[in-house]
């Protein structure tokens, strides 16, 4: 399927007025899908999310209908829903826009998934770094409560669901999944020892399903659609749409909400381009955590087998793209700086391997480094890789490995050099005067240039 | 106000016996009623211990001993336990917060697009550091992380609210209006900023009714939707005839299930990235 228009679902009531209030959402037909499930029984909705192909959209990409189904046969005790609304990997800026400004979306999505489940208590998690998306939330619930829609016996269907909206305090690793679930019961946000799985045993040591935001508001587009319609967008294995969010030097960044199996190039043109005169370096496909790609990505088809089998991930498509005149060693650096500070440290190879990379890292972009640095940074990440207790640790590693595969010789430089081949001026927005200027007379007589 | 203010000598433990001295009868009396409305918010009452410590943050603008004691007396805990869970999240502050803290992103995007600049400037202007505060207590500056809104880099953030598109004289101009007292607006929020800690008390789920100020989102966020309305693009109708009755019945809720897994068996915990062999050789 060739891809070239955008598909607006989600995002299609972002330019409304008032658009976060339940009343521009019923206007634009909101809660039609909730109205449609109630008429089938739990077991129907679950299956037309399963046949839809929905995949998750928290970056792993399992597939959503098939998560709520590993759940064990009902045994009279409680079972929830938790939305992982902890929104932090780097680059990643859709949830968040979506709840601030369409939250009925996600509740609407909650009601019917709880439904599906059997759930009557559902939790949503939001990071506790954006105050007025939670103000949203916490509004949104409110009226979806006087209208009806969550409480007792909604719709007169004797079905009951309460929503608690959850703020957190400030910890990238809450969103892994059971990371989240410890710190939702009042502990330090650190992963659990997998089996058992949250389906089995998560929150309160009980069955639970726990999703991404932009996965939970879906839902009530495919339950009015059908699993058909959903799936005449995207790939066959890599099925709907999906927000795409554009970001760093390009003329019109933002959210564009467009299939899956769109490519970078299609997306470039809609965002109007590069910045002037500049020309595409490397970029994210989906997040800090997935390998980087350049310029002869461009093509890619942006659904999972395609970005897969093109050595990265399509993780969150959190597109952040750098022209040539960043620094990739700069960029690794900081995000390296980001997981060491974000390590849980519960794993070894996790804490200690952050550490060190970052240590190795900063030496290198500070023109200090040798030659032998390289391989301890790949040796380093050889050890983390596949052995941390979690998928922080083996998501560091991605930007390091991948940025030596694509620029070996840029680290080479800053290392022979002995400076930063780059002026971090030329990158920023706008000009501003170099702090050091003795170190930037350095580089600039330094022979650098490949 | 200060714990100081109206202390008496009488009251000194709180339900469960520890010791909360530093707050008098009032305000425990007070934060005893709002810690039951937290935990009443769940099955288990220790889920309340986040939104509890943003509570103790509203009173005392920061993780005081005293609040941590509250905490512990309310939950069962030992101040240890509340302590080390405390001391894991960034939110929680543990000296004294100045009113506003300002947050700039210097994550990898918003570095490059400026925010390093945007850092040196803060830094150089207010003459503080990383979670450092001015010393007329207006201003506690912090490197944060990144804070999902890339596409509004470079970003800064005055009390968890959003200023978008910053540059260094956009940023420096906004910490003169806090320490000269002025309102503050954000670019997406309420219409102004807050205070360090009646931001706390809404973090502990206390609403302060501000959810319907500001835009519902900013001209990146809009961009893809407007971009389609010009070019006339839209997602596929909806199939025709999909039923919707006006009032729906439906059989009593029975949960859905078709598998059993066993323990260990490949399930909901693929939720991270695949990143060994085996992760996608199970793709079917």
């Amino acid at each position: 399927m060739s891809v070239s228009t955008l598909t607006p679902v989600l995002s299609a009531q972002w330019d409304a007025t008032r658009s976060w209030t339940l009343a521009t959402y019923e206007a634009g037909g909101g809660y039609a899908g909730l109205r449609h499930a109630f008429t089938q029984e739990p077991a129907a909705v679950l299956a037309t999310v399963k046949d839809s192909g929905l995949r998750g959209r928290g970056g792993a990409g399992f597939p959503t209908g098939l998560k709520w189904s590993f759940l064990p046969a009902p045994d009279g005790g409680p079972r929830y829903l938790v939305v992982n609304a902890d929104e932090s990997e780097p680059g990643t800026c859709k949830d968040v826009p979506l709840m601030m400004a369409t939250p009925q979306y996600l509740i609407e999505g909650s009601i019917i998934t709880s439904y599906a489940i059997g759930c009557h208590h559902a939790f949503i998690y939001v990071r506790g770094e954006v105050l007025h998306v939670y103000r949203r939330l916490l509004r949104a619930v409110e009226e979806a409560y006087a209208a009806g829609y969550l409480g007792k016996n909604i719709m007169g269907t004797g079905y009951d669901l309460d929503i608690t909206v959850h703020a957190g305090a400030g910890a990238y690793i809450c969103g892994e999944e059971t990371a989240l679930l410890d710190s939702l019961e009042g502990l330090r946000g650190q992963p659990r020892l997998k089996p058992p799985f949250p389906a089995v045993e998560g929150l309160y040591a009980r069955p639970t399903v726990v999703n991404n935001v932009e996965s939970i508001a879906s839902v009530p587009a495919i339950v009015m659609g059908g699993s058909d319609w959903f799936r005449t967008m995207g790939t066959e294995k890599s099925a709907g749409f999906g927000l795409f969010s554009l970001s760093g030097h390009v003329v019109r960044p933002g959210q564009y909400e467009a299939p899956l199996g769109i490519t970078l190039r299609e997306l470039l043109d809609l965002a109007g381009g590069i910045r002037e005169g500049h020309e595409l370096k490397f970029w994210t496909p989906g997040g800090s955590s997935t390998p980087l790609f350049t310029a002869e990505h461009l093509d890619v088809p942006l659904d999972y087998e395609s970005v897969g089998a093109a050595g990265s991930m399509l993780g969150t498509r959190a597109l952040q793209i750098f022209d040539e005149t960043t620094c990739v060693v700069r960029a690794v650096t900081r995000w390296m700086e980001f997981y060491a500070h974000e390590s849980c440290g519960k794993c070894t190879p996790c804490r200690e391997g952050t550490y060190w990379l970052k240590a190795v890292l900063r030496r290198i972009e500070a023109g200090q480094g040798s030659m032998e640095d390289l391989d301890v940074l790949l040796d380093t990440c050889d050890n983390i890789l596949g052995r941390a207790f979690c998928a922080l640790g083996d998501g560091a590693t991605s930007p390091v490995t991948s940025a030596l595969k694509h620029f070996r010789a840029e680290f080479e430089q800053h290392i022979t050099a002995g400076a930063c081949p780059l002026d971090p001026a030329a990158s920023a927005l706008f000009g501003y005067p170099p702090r050091d200027a003795g170190r930037l007379a350095g580089q600039m007589a330094g022979t650098v240039q490949a | 106000m200060t714990s100081d203010e109206n202390n008496t000598t009488t009251i000194k433990v709180g339900a469960a016996g520890k010791d909360v001295g530093g707050y008098d009868a009032a305000q425990l009396t007070r934060l005893q009623g709002d810690a039951r409305q937290i935990t009443a918010r769940y099955p288990h009452a220790r889920s309340g211990l986040l939104p509890m410590l943003h509570l103790v943050q509203a009173e005392d603008g920061y993780v005081s001993p005293t609040g941590i004691a509250f905490c512990a007396d309310e939950l069962g805990l030992t101040t240890a336990e509340v302590s080390a869970v405390a001391t894991f999240y960034t939110q929680y502050k543990r000296h004294p917060n100045g009113e506003y803290t300002v947050g700039v992103c210097t994550n990898t995007l918003c570095a490059v697009m400026g925010g390093d600049a945007i850092w040196d400037g803060l830094t150089e202007h207010l003459g503080v550091g990383h979670d450092e505060t001015t010393p007329d207590g207006k201003v506690t500056l912090e490197r944060i992380e990144c804070n999902a809104a890339c596409d509004y880099a470079p970003v800064v953030m005055v009390n968890w609210e959003f200023f978008d598109n910053q540059t260094p004289d956009s940023a420096r101009a906004t910490v003169d209006k806090l320490q000269a007292g002025e309102k503050v607006v954000p670019t997406r929020g309420a219409d102004s900023v807050c205070s360090f800690k009646q931001m706390s008390r809404v973090l502990a789920g206390f609403t302060d009714g501000r959810a319907d100020e500001g835009v519902g989102a900013g001209e990146a966020t809009q961009r893809g939707t407007v971009l389609a309305k010009e070019r006339g693009w839209a997602a596929p109708e909806f199939p025709a005839a999909t039923p919707v009755p006006a009032d729906a019945t439906a059989t009593p809720a029975t949960p859905a299930t078709d598998a059993t897994p066993a323990t260990g068996a490949p399930q909901s915990s693929a939720e991270r990235p695949a990143t060994l062999p085996a992760d996608t050789a199970k793709e079917s």
